[in-house]
């Protein structure tokens, strides 16, 4: 029997499309099947109340360079290179930009606070710079290798000698160490280091106080879009830009794509992929099959335990993939007025974290299965760069909100939920008063929410939890962590495998690379 | 004017080690004592009359058998006595105890998850691997990755080895451990919540993170791989309480010919030209030696004890953002008579040993967000022991003596109260308090209590912050990491100055191996005869 | 608040025969079993040994663990769990079985009852509950644990078929070798199944606990017509290793159980490979174990010796040419039925497999405190060294 395609892509998040991109480009017939009625996974621009949102995503970071390259992806961009407002009750906000920080409405930041940030930041980008080479090959295994196995890992070790005796001393030090304590090892200044404690746990289950939250502030620097290495873009029509604008480079380049395409399992025969079955029942054959769904999904859902060995399933099923962070989008008419801040001022990333305790008490709450009280918010109002989102002076506002944990000990519920957007709003109101008077149309998306609409086991940024013990070669987890599965011929695409989540279009590059370098 | 071989600042159990393998060599070595009596934190002293209370350290496995072998301890006074037992009283009444009996101890955990009961067989046999792993790393130099010298080159290259001895899936899982935190790991092994709970307390002891913090499955490898006669994750009492370690160090040192100078803390350790000379002492002696080896953590010694100005300011810097904050506090009890537990009958093997009441991971990790809020757990765990079960030596017969190791508790308290006042009292109730809520006639039994918080432990045992393990035990203090990189091999920037204390590899606990590795890169800078093996 | 535990006593368990045991044990020689307590001689090894051989012998395995395995999913769950196809094993029939880890290594042998389509109970010395537990995922199984319900006896020896007539189990003696089958017995339920670890004529009988004296002395109370005796696991060793069979703990290991990654061994290794059928699709271990095969990657072999002279060889070193150490004995004995000295052994390939001259075995037997060390040499033998007809011949004869 003759497959019908080369490579099924399940899920059409900007992975996907990027790994089916990739694959058409190299001659392959290939079909994107999304569950969904629109491609774009979480980095999607959706329809709410008459005004265009960025429903999950709203941050372009780090789209990987070479994926705009390859694909000839013209991301257009509405603000380039924002900035980050830590916000203040009194107005005395901070405000970061690259290595610069610097105190608004007469915050004072020490001179030596500007020089420690500077030389932090100095660090996590030279040891980001490091890791990137690593973030574009497949993750090295440690026994059994192939030679690319042991070139990679030759490489890494010639690279880290090469950063120095100095910077690779403090490289090892730092690497697993908690943002909390670099940031007190340099600077004083409490609100400036609670905020930037904070903008390395966004996403995850840490805190600043977790060790391993320094590992996604490097991560987070690794993105180098436009030329300026961790620097954040609005996109112009929102993060869906960027995957309407990857659909289309697949339709052009012969891809099928197929909304309203939900795959119920992958068949798999004497342990090789035959295809697919969707939720209809029908039945689409292809030599292989990258799967951009997370990997428990992917694995027990729709390969099955009975294809998979006891150990293996085992792990997947211990794969922390709970996401902890909740989004609001707020529909607003009109500008809210923040103390202190002008409207080119609101083009910015507006931060809210006073200080490492208040990040701290908002993650205790989530440990326990319970929402924070007063969550740490990070803020765009897209709207103010890019007037295309909206109509007759309306604006939108998108708050990512933490904690709030998919397992919440009362259940997600209408009750809940709101008691989520209340506890956003409440801390929102002491830094914009007319917050609430503003609001249009809100809505509010917990993890459990985010799971349910984009098909995602845990409601995870990330699909897997981005902590050391599930990176590299252990990402997901062993067994699958360099882009294959136990089962010959399927492989995995999405931000569940390395190097992991975020925009970046990488792990859909090395899977098809990968895919590509199988090939007999 | 007398020049000594070597002195050694601090009469701890490092520093004894240090200097005891010394003075074996042959060489005239002097240990100088702040406090009357030798030991540090691994000391007996009697607080109450007749009470022998092991007020700080207070019970040993990680001390390494080839220490005392060599020194030949034994036959200076010193006996290790294994317990058995403990386990974690519930509130609700019920138990989950310790039993040295494998059928006894499944059936005892089945009671709780039958699940459990098997998969601790499978959490054994991975310890079991781990211990193997790291075991040897223990009384070996921690190589540095970033020098080409052929000695760490050959330790990398016998540390890679080790490593490769690992099954490809037990290599992925060591990487996971070592980084995981001990809730995260314990949830893939078991579902009960006690279970996890009284595995967990050995992860969380002597540190400042919660059980739900990344990096504290280690800390509980650290707690396992002691052994008493190869029973890996055994635990002992030194008879006549931890100071009897500490004593027979100091017999050892004597007999080999050192001497110790006790009651005055050392001043200032004297450098001349970029090299240590000697020590000055608080009451004004001074001691000359080209050798002066340092007990005391990495803080006091550079920051408090050495001249700024002789130390290059990167190294400066990096022991000042040396992470060494305290965690614990400690309450020593001396009981009439022995107390009563509901739920367990009066000698139940359960008492023999450790016995804690905090039978959740969210309790345990709540107790760490009050650490972190800068106050003392209200509902603390505490690791209780009643070492006069086994060791008649401590009390008069019929009595008592209590340990109960309690964490969490600042070294600061957050509203800048002090610990010297109500504040230690406080301490001390919110522990006694949550031991009688199980044990009726236990407060009727207190004849005498201490309470010692972080500062207390700093104030006495001269240890920063009062971090017990004189220094906190996260990887970037780790190995070549330990105590801060660059110098990870026992030796300072100044010529001749030397650390030995549990702020060098490989860290924490009565466990001697940072003395002895200390005194064996010493002994061979000097070219003297290599008393120690390895 | 203190609430009122109910609470036996922990640590060593008495099975239901135990009353029965202490009794017959003269000796008092026990040993510890899966946390039972369990006679390794009742009276005397010799004559343990040869009632097994040549009358009817009782051993008690109650503490074999017994897990019962139900539901839609059930043959699909066992057929991924262990290596042989398990479709092939019909309902009212018995399969020795063994399952491997994901590396395709051993974790334990053991035994499977089909007692209908969707209806398993697997029998085995190792607890297995956390692994069957993790294996459930996906499945739609019930898993229950029997062992402390089900009370169980090994009954071997030629004449036992005669003594389970004599109890009424009426066509008993059609039951082929590894037929099960429910006997209405007294009103109870008595399981027979035509197995066991002797090489001999015998049975298994499984009936609750609370009727497990009443099928004793139903047996004993035969005694006096026909000899009947209660035997220690000792005398049941000495059979085992001539029928050749493997026991866990002492041929191998169980891979969940070792320490040093060496340790564990692919069924091939230790010469179960024929349990192994690659062709039935997915079961544990199968791309590891295919993966081994392909790459021959087995570095052992399991063999059996006759061994030169009559010392036992038990742990004895192997050399090839008396110089090169090859491996040892993991079982070994002098066999009092075949008068000859047997044993099995763990070897390198390619020794005992390619290589077979020239191995010789390294024995110490201490006499008066004094060891003596004699080099003995070996010539491969197939399994099982003990082989008679009245095993499998159906129906059995009355002795």
């Amino acid at each position: 029997m003759t497959k019908k395609y080369d490579s099924i892509v399940i899920g059409g998040g900007h992975n996907g499309l990027v790994c089916a991109a990739y694959l058409a480009k190299a001659g392959q017939k290939v079909i994107v099947l999304e569950a969904n009625e629109k491609v774009g996974g979480m980095a999607i621009t959706s329809e709410l109340g008459g005004v265009k949102v960025p429903t999950v995503a709203h941050i372009a970071r780090a789209v990987h360079p070479k994926v705009i390259k390859d694909l000839g992806l013209n991301i257009e961009i509405a603000k380039a290179n924002i900035p980050m407002i830590a916000l203040n009750t009194d107005g005395q906000h901070l405000k970061f930009k690259g290595d610069q920080v610097s105190g608004m409405n007469g915050a004072i930041v020490s001179a030596e606070d500007i020089k420690g940030y500077k030389s932090v930041h100095r660090n996590l980008q030279r040891f980001a710079k490091f890791l990137s080479p690593m973030m574009e090959a497949k993750a090295p295994k440690l026994k059994n290798r192939d030679r690319e196995d042991t070139w990679n890992l030759i490489k890494l070790g010639v690279k880290l000698r090469l950063l120095g005796k100095q910077d690779m001393q403090e490289f090892l030090r730092i690497a697993l160490l908690n943002i909390g304590d670099l940031l007190e090892d340099n600077i004083d200044n409490k609100q400036l280091i609670g905020a930037a404690a904070m903008d390395a746990c966004w996403g995850t289950h840490l805190a600043p106080r977790s060790p391993g939250s320094v590992l996604t502030a490097m991560y987070r620097e690794t993105g180098d879009m436009k030329g300026t290495r961790g620097a954040a873009h609005i996109v112009k029509g929102g993060m869906g830009n960027i995957t309407d604008k990857l659909l289309k480079i697949c339709t052009d380049l012969g891809v099928n794509v197929q909304t309203n395409a939900k795959v119920s399992k992958i068949v798999v025969e004497d342990d090789c992929v035959k295809g697919v079955e969707l939720d209809g029942g029908e039945i689409i054959t292809a030599e292989n099959i990258s799967s951009n769904a997370d990997p428990r999904r992917t694995m027990l859902d729709m390969v099955g335990a009975e294809h998979l060995d006891i150990n293996f399933t085992r792990r997947i099923n211990n794969i922390r993939d709970k996401g902890d962070t909740a989004k609001v989008n707020l529909v607003l008419d009109r500008l809210p007025s923040f103390k202190g801040l002008s409207e080119e001022d609101l083009k910015a990333r507006l931060l809210v974290c006073p200080d490492i305790l208040y990040a701290e008490h908002a993650f205790n709450h989530c440990k326990y299965g319970e929402m924070a009280a007063k969550p740490a918010l990070e803020i765009t109002i897209p709207s103010v760069s890019d007037s295309s989102l909206v109509n007759d002076g309306k604006h939108v506002m998108s708050i990512v909100a933490q904690y709030a944990p998919y397992k919440l000990k009362a259940g997600w519920s209408e009750d809940t939920r709101n008691q989520l957007f209340e506890n956003v709003i409440k801390v929102l109101e002491q830094y914009a008063p007319d917050i609430r008077e503003c609001i249009d149309v809100s809505e509010t998306l917990s993890p459990a929410d985010i799971a349910k609409r984009f098909n995602n086991s845990g409601g995870h940024w990330h699909h897997v939890e981005m902590q050391v013990d599930q990176m590299l070669m252990n990402r997901p987890i062993h067994g699958a962590a360099q882009y294959n599965t136990p089962i010959e011929g399927l492989y995995l695409c999405g931000a569940g495998a390395h190097p992991g989540g975020n925009v970046t279009g990488v792990p859909g590059m090395n899977a098809a690379k990968r895919i590509l370098s199988q090939k007999k | 004017m007398k020049k000594y071989d070597a002195i050694v600042v601090g009469a701890g159990h490092n520093g004894l080690t240090t200097a005891s393998f010394m003075a074996k060599a042959g060489l005239n070595v002097l240990v100088v004592e702040k406090n009357d009596y030798v030991g540090g934190a691994a000391c007996s002293l009697e607080l109450h009359p007749n009470w022998t209370y092991s007020n700080c350290s207070y019970v040993c496995s990680l001390l390494r058998p080839e220490i005392v072998r060599d020194l030949n301890l034994p036959s200076y006074g010193l006996q290790v006595v294994p317990y058995s037992g403990g386990g974690t009283f519930m509130a609700n009444g019920d138990h989950l105890a310790h039993y040295t009996d494998h059928d006894a101890y499944r059936q005892e955990v089945a009671r709780h998850s039958k699940r459990d009961s098997e998969a601790y067989e499978r959490f054994s046999t991975f310890l079991s691997k781990q211990c193997r792993f790291v075991k040897p790393l223990l009384m070996r130099m921690a190589p540095d990755p970033t020098s080409f010298n052929p000695r760490d080159l050959h330790e990398l290259m016998f540390l890679a080895k080790r490593f490769d001895e690992f099954s490809e899936a037990d290599m992925h899982e060591t990487i996971r451990f070592w980084t995981m935190s001990v809730a995260e790991f314990l949830e893939e092994y078991f579902e009960s919540d006690v279970v996890k709970a009284t595995i967990a307390g050995a992860g969380i002891i002597g540190t400042a993170l919660g059980p739900m913090s990344p990096g504290t499955a280690y800390v509980l490898l650290h707690h396992y791989m002691g052994e008493v006669d190869g029973n890996i994750g055994a635990w002992g009492f030194a008879r006549g309480g931890m100071g009897a370690i500490s004593k027979a160090l100091a017999v050892c040192f004597k007999d080999h010919g050192g001497k110790i100078v006790m009651g005055s803390g050392v001043d200032q350790i004297l450098v001349k030209n970029g090299r240590a000379v000697g020590v000055a002492l608080e009451n004004g002696n001074e001691y000359y030696s080209d050798t002066i080896v340092s007990n005391a953590d990495v803080k006091r010694t550079f920051l408090q004890h050495v001249e700024r100005k002789q130390l290059p300011e990167d190294f400066v810097r990096k022991v000042e953002r040396f992470k060494i904050r305290g965690s614990s506090g400690k309450l020593n009890i001396a009981l009439d008579g022995m107390p009563t537990f509901t739920g367990v009958e009066d000698n139940h093997p359960m008492l023999n040993g450790d016995m804690h009441f905090t039978d959740s991971l969210e309790r345990m990790e709540r107790a760490y967000d009050d650490w972190k809020n800068g106050t003392w757990s209200k509902d603390p765990y505490v690791d209780m022991l009643i070492p006069t079960r086994t060791d008649p030596t401590m009390t008069p017969p019929g009595k008592h003596y209590m340990t109960v190791f309690i964490q969490y508790a600042p070294y600061e308290l957050a509203n800048g109260e002090s610990w010297d006042g109500p504040a230690r009292d406080g301490l001390a109730q919110s522990v006694i308090d949550q031991i009688a809520e199980r044990s009726p006639n236990f407060k009727d039994l207190i004849l005498h209590y201490e309470c010692r918080t972080p500062w207390d432990i700093e104030q006495e045992a001269g240890i920063t912050e009062g971090n017990i393990f004189q220094g906190e035990l996260t990887f970037d203090q780790l190995l070549f990491n330990r105590p801060v990189p660059g110098y990870a091999q026992y030796r300072s920037p100044i010529k001749g100055l030397w650390m030995c204390g549990s702020s060098t590899h490989p860290g924490g606990g009565v466990m001697a191996a940072p003395g002895a590795n200390a005194a064996r890169e010493i002994l061979r800078d000097m070219g003297a005869k290599q008393t120690v093996r390895g | 608040m203190s609430i009122a535990i109910e609470r036996s006593k922990l640590g060593i368990k008495e099975t239901p025969f135990f009353p029965r045991l202490k009794e017959l044990s003269t000796t008092a020689h026990w040993e510890h079993w899966g946390g039972y307590l369990s006679p390794s001689e009742l009276e005397s090894l010799e004559l343990e040994y040869f009632a097994i051989r040549s009358n009817a012998t009782v051993f008690d395995i109650s503490p074999m663990c017994k897990y019962r395995i139900q539901g839609p999913d059930a043959e699909k769950f066992m057929n991924r769990l262990i290596t042989r196809d398990v479709r092939k094993v019909k309902s009212g029939r018995v399969s020795y079985v063994v399952w491997c880890n994901d590396e395709g290594h051993l974790l334990d042998d053991g035994t499977i009852f089909r007692f209908g389509d969707d209806d398993f109970r697997l029998c085995c010395q190792e607890r297995q509950w956390d692994w069957l537990i993790s294996a459930k995922l996906g499945f739609d199984v019930q898993i229950t644990e029997e062992t402390d319900e089900i009370a169980a006896i090994q009954f071997q020896g030629p004449t036992t078929c005669w003594f389970l007539k004599q109890l009424g189990l009426e066509g008993v003696e059609n039951l082929k070798t590894f037929d099960l089958k429910y006997f209405d017995w007294n009103g109870n339920q008595l399981l027979v199944s035509r197995t066991g670890f002797t090489g001999d004529l015998g049975y298994e009988l499984w009936i609750e606990n609370k009727k497990a004296l009443d099928l004793w002395d139903a047996l004993f109370a035969l005694k006096d017509e026909r000899h009947i005796r209660a035997i220690g696991s000792g005398a049941l060793n000495l059979a085992r290793i001539e029928a050749g069979f493997l026991a866990p703990h002492v041929d191998f290991l169980s891979a969940d159980h070792v320490i040093r990654s060496t340790r564990g061994r692919t069924p091939f290794e230790i010469g179960l490979g024929w349990q192994v059928d690659f062709n039935k699709g997915q079961f544990n271990g199968r791309r590891a174990l295919l993966k081994s095969q392909k790459d021959k990657t087995d570095r052992y072999c399991f063999v059996g010796f006759e061994i030169d002279g009559n010392k036992p060889a038990d742990h004895s070193l192997i050399y090839y040419k008396k110089k090169q150490e090859i491996g040892h004995f993991t079982s070994a004995m002098w066999s009092p039925t075949l008068k000859m000295n047997i044993g099995m052994a763990l070897l390198k390939l390619p020794y005992g497999d390619s290589v077979q001259e020239e191995l010789w075995t390294e024995i110490y037997t201490e006499k008066e405190l004094k060891y003596d060390v004699t080099m003995a040499k070996l010539k491969v033998t197939d399994r099982p060294f003990f082989r008679n007809k009245r095993r499998t011949a159906t129906p059995p004869a009355d002795f």
